[in-house]
C-alpha cells in the first residue's frame, strides 16, 4: 500500500505505468498506455497534446472520476502523498477528492449546477470536508470567492450560475476547488472556452495561486502556448503516451521529439504570418485504428527504418529529460 | 412573483369568457329536450311546452347564454333542473368525494411514481430497471376501467378487504375510515400516471446524469446519494413538475370512469348523469368549475417551475 523507499521528498503525484482502456463493442481498446508522469509540490506540470490523445481520461483517473463512463484502469499505479489511490475504497477516495485533491473543468458554463446559488455551491465543497457552521462556511465561501477575484464577492455571492459570465463562472469553479486547501490542483483545459482575454485572466490567477499556496498543479491544454507560460515541466502526449517530457526551458532549448517540434511550429507568433504557421500534417488517428510502431510515423517527416513496428522506449537525454524517438532531433546548433 | 400571479390571473378573464360560450353552444348542441326527459314517456306536449317556459328554454340561445352569464358572473350557476336546487350546492355535494379522490390519486403517483423513478434510473440496464420501465408500460396502456373492475374483482370479491363502490361522505358514521372506499378508486386513477411519471423520473435523471454539473458534484467527494438527490434528483424534477400539469389534465376525463366503475358520488359521475338527464344549467356548471380549476392548475405549474428553475424568469 505505501509506496516502499518513500523519501520525505515533496513528491505529490507519482503515477506508474498507467494503462487505460475503453470498453466498446469491439472489445477493449486502449486510450492511454505506460503512463509514468510525477509531480512535486509547489511545482505546475503541463500536460499538451492534441484533441483525443488521452488527457482528460488521465486526470479523470487520478480523481477517481471515471465511474460512469466506460473507462476502465486496467494497469498501473497512482500515489499520491504515498498512497496508491486505486487501491483505496471508493469512501478513502471520496474523503481525498474535493478536499486534498481537486479539479477544475474545461467547460464553464456547464460545469455549475444551474439550481443552485454558487454560494450554497462553494459551501456545500466547504461543508463536505469540515464539518462548520453554514455561518462560518459563507464567511470562508467569501474568502475565497475574494480569493480568486471576483468582483464584489458579498453581492454575487447569492447568484445563480446563470447570472454570471463563463470567466466568472470558471472563478467559482476555481474557489470551490480550493475550498479544501488542496495540494494538487487539476486543471483540464480550464481556459479553453474563454475568450482570449479572459484565458489570460485566469491562468494568471491559477499561477498565483499556486505560488501563494504551494500546491501542485498539474495544467492540462492542447496548446502549447498556454503551457510554455505558465509550467515549470511538460509532458507531451500523443495517442494515450508520453512522447517528450522536459523542464519547460530545457524542453524549448533541446526538443527531441518531432511530435513536439510539430506542435511548437503550429503556435503562431504575434508578429508571423498567419499562412506560415505548419499545422502537423494528418490526422491524429482513430482508437479503432492499430498502428504498430511508434504512433506518430503516419505523420512524422523523420520516420525511418523500424519506426513503423518497434515502439521506442522512453530515452533520457538529460537527467530529467525523456523523448520516445528512434531518430530524434539533434540539439539546436 | 405574486405580481405575475395576478397579472395571469387577470388574462383569464377574456379566456373564460370565451370558454363559456363554448361550455354553454356545447351542452345546447346534446340532442334531446331537458323538459321531455324530466317528465318522462307518460307527459302530454302541453305539459312539456309549459316546463320549457317555467325553465326559460324557449327563448332564444343568445338571451338564455347572457342570462346565464349575468348570472354567473354574481356567482350563482343556475338552479338544477333535475335537482331543482341550486347548481352550486349540487356541485358542494360531489365536490367532497372528487376533491379527496384527486387528492388520494395524487399522492399515489408522488409515492410511487417519484420513487420507483429513481430506483429504475440509479439501477439502469439492471433487473431491477427492466421489472420497473416494463411495469410502468404495462400500466400506462391498461384502460382505466379494465383495471377497476379487476382490482374489484381481486380485492373486494375475493379477498374482501376492500368495499368495491360507493362513498359515504366522512362527515358521515365511519370518518377518516371512509377513505378506504376511495383506496382503489384512487390507485385505479393512479396507476397509468404514475406510470408516466416513473418514465419521466427515470429519463430525466438519466439525461441530468450526463450533465457536466454532476460530475463537478462528485469531484467535491459528496457519497453517490447526496450526489443523487441533492444534484441528479433535484434537477430532474423540473421536468418533472411540468408534467404534473399533463397529470390533472388526464385526471380530470379518466376520473368520469373511474367514478362510474365505483359508483363514486363525485363530480364526474355527475356529468355522465347530468349529460344522460339534459340537466343543462349542472353540465355547464361543471364544465365551467373544471376549465378554472385547470386554469389555476398550470398557473401553479408555471409558478413551481419558476420556483424549481431559476433561470426561469416570470414576465
Ligand atoms: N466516455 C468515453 N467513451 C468512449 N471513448 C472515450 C470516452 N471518453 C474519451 N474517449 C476516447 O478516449 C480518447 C481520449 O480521450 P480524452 O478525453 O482523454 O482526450 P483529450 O486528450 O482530453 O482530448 P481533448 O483535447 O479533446 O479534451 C479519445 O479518443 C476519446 O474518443
Ligand atoms: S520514432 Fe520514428 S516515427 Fe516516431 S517520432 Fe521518432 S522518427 Fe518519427
Ligand atoms: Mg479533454
Amino acid at each position: 500500500m505505501t509506496r516502499p523507499n518513500t523519501d520525505a521528498s515533496d513528491l505529490l503525484l507519482d503515477m506508474r505505468g498507467l494503462t487505460l482502456g475503453v470498453a466498446t463493442p469491439d472489445g477493449i481498446l486502449p486510450v492511454v498506455q505506460d503512463l509514468s508522469l510525477s509531480l512535486s509540490t509547489g511545482e505546475t506540470l503541463g500536460i499538451v497534446g492534441e484533441s483525443g490523445c488521452g488527457k482528460s481520461l488521465t486526470s479523470l483517473a487520478i480523481m477517481g472520476l471515471l465511474e460512469g463512463t466506460p473507462v476502465r484502469v486496467l494497469a498501473g499505479e497512482i500515489f499520491f502523498r504515498g498512497r496508491d489511490l486505486l487501491r483505496l475504497s471508493p469512501r478513502e477516495r471520496r474523503a481525498i477528492m474535493g478536499n486534498e485533491m481537486s479539479m477544475i473543468f474545461q467547460e464553464p458554463m456547464t460545469s455549475l449546477n444551474p439550481v443552485y446559488r454558487i454560494g450554497d455551491q462553494i459551501i456545500e465543497a466547504i461543508r463536505e470536508h469540515r464539518p462548520m457552521s453554514r455561518r462560518a462556511a459563507r464567511d470562508r465561501a467569501l474568502e475565497l470567492l475574494t480569493m480568486v477575484r471576483i468582483p464584489d464577492p458579498a453581492g454575487r455571492i447569492d447568484s445563480f450560475p446563470h447570472q454570471l459570465s463563463g470567466g466568472q463562472r470558471q472563478r467559482v469553479m476555481i474557489a470551490m476547488a480550493l475550498a479544501g486547501s488542496p495540494r494538487l490542483l487539476i486543471a483540464d483545459e480550464p481556459t479553453t472556452a474563454l475568450d482570449v482575454t479572459v484565458q489570460a485572466q485566469i491562468l494568471k490567477l491559477i499561477v498565483e495561486l499556486q505560488k501563494d499556496t504551494g500546491m501542485g498543479v498539474m495544467l492540462i491544454s492542447h496548446d502549447l502556448g498556454v503551457i510554455a507560460e505558465t509550467c515549470d515541466r511538460i509532458a507531451v502526449m500523443y495517442r494515450g503516451r508520453v512522447v517528450e517530457t522536459a523542464g519547460a526551458r530545457e524542453l524549448f532549448q533541446d526538443m527531441r521529439h518531432p511530435y513536439t517540434r510539430g506542435l511548437l511550429d503550429s503556435i503562431p507568433e504575434a508578429d508571423e504570418d498567419v499562412d506560415r504557421l505548419s499545422a502537423i500534417p494528418g490526422r491524429v488517428p482513430t482508437l479503432d485504428e492499430t498502428i504498430t510502431g511508434c504512433a506518430f510515423h503516419p505523420r512524422c517527416a523523420r520516420a525511418g527504418a523500424g519506426c513503423d513496428s518497434d515502439q521506442p522506449a522512453l530515452t533520457a537525454f538529460a537527467p530529467t529529460h525523456f523523448a520516445r524517438c528512434h531518430y530524434p532531433l539533434e540539439p539546436d546548433a | 412573483m405574486l405580481g405575475y400571479a395576478l397579472r395571469r390571473l387577470l388574462t383569464l378573464v377574456p379566456t373564460l369568457l370565451a370558454a363559456s360560450l363554448l361550455v354553454f353552444l356545447f351542452v345546447h348542441l346534446i340532442p334531446g329536450d331537458p323538459a321531455a326527459v324530466l317528465l318522462g314517456d307518460s307527459a302530454t306536449p302541453e305539459e312539456i311546452a309549459s316546463l320549457t317556459r317555467e325553465l326559460g328554454l324557449d327563448q332564444p340561445l343568445y338571451t338564455q347564454y347572457l342570462l346565464w352569464l349575468g348570472n354567473v358572473l354574481q356567482g350563482d350557476l343556475g338552479t338544477s333542473i333535475f335537482f331543482r336546487i341550486p347548481v352550486t350546492a349540487v356541485i358542494a355535494d360531489g365536490a367532497e368525494t372528487s376533491i379527496l379522490l384527486a387528492l388520494m390519486t395524487m399522492v399515489w403517483i408522488v409515492i410511487l411514481g417519484v420513487p420507483i423513478g429513481v430506483v429504475a434510473a440509479s439501477y439502469r440496464g439492471t433487473w431491477v430497471d427492466q421489472v420497473t420501465s416494463g411495469g410502468a408500460m404495462l400500466f400506462a396502456s391498461v384502460p382505466t376501467f379494465w383495471l377497476g373492475l379487476y382490482l374489484i374483482l381481486i380485492f373486494s370479491v375475493t379477498l374482501g378487504w376492500l368495499p368495491s363502490s360507493g362513498y359515504p361522505s366522512i362527515r358521515d358514521t365511519g370518518g377518516l375510515a371512509n377513505l378506504r372506499y376511495l383506496l382503489l378508486p384512487s390507485f385505479t386513477l393512479a396507476a397509468p400516471n404514475a406510470a408516466l411519471i416513473i418514465r419521466l423520473v427515470r429519463a430525466s435523471m438519466l439525461d441530468v446524469q450526463r450533465e457536466d454539473h454532476v460530475r463537478t458534484a462528485r469531484a467535491k467527494g459528496l457519497a453517490p446519494w447526496k450526489v443523487s438527490v441533492k444534484h441528479v434528483f433535484r434537477n430532474a424534477l423540473i421536468a418533472v413538475a411540468a408534467a404534473f400539469g399533463f397529470t390533472f389534465a388526464a385526471l380530470v376525463s379518466e376520473a368520469v370512469v373511474t367514478e362510474t366503475v365505483f359508483s363514486l358520488p363525485g363530480i364526474g359521475r355527475l356529468v355522465v348523469q347530468s349529460i344522460l338527464r339534459r340537466d343543462y344549467p349542472v353540465i355547464q356548471g361543471v364544465i365551467l368549475v373544471i376549465v378554472v380549476l385547470y386554469m389555476v392548475i398550470n398557473l401553479l405549474v408555471d409558478l413551481a417551475y419558476a420556483r424549481l428553475d431559476p433561470r426561469v424568469s416570470l414576465k
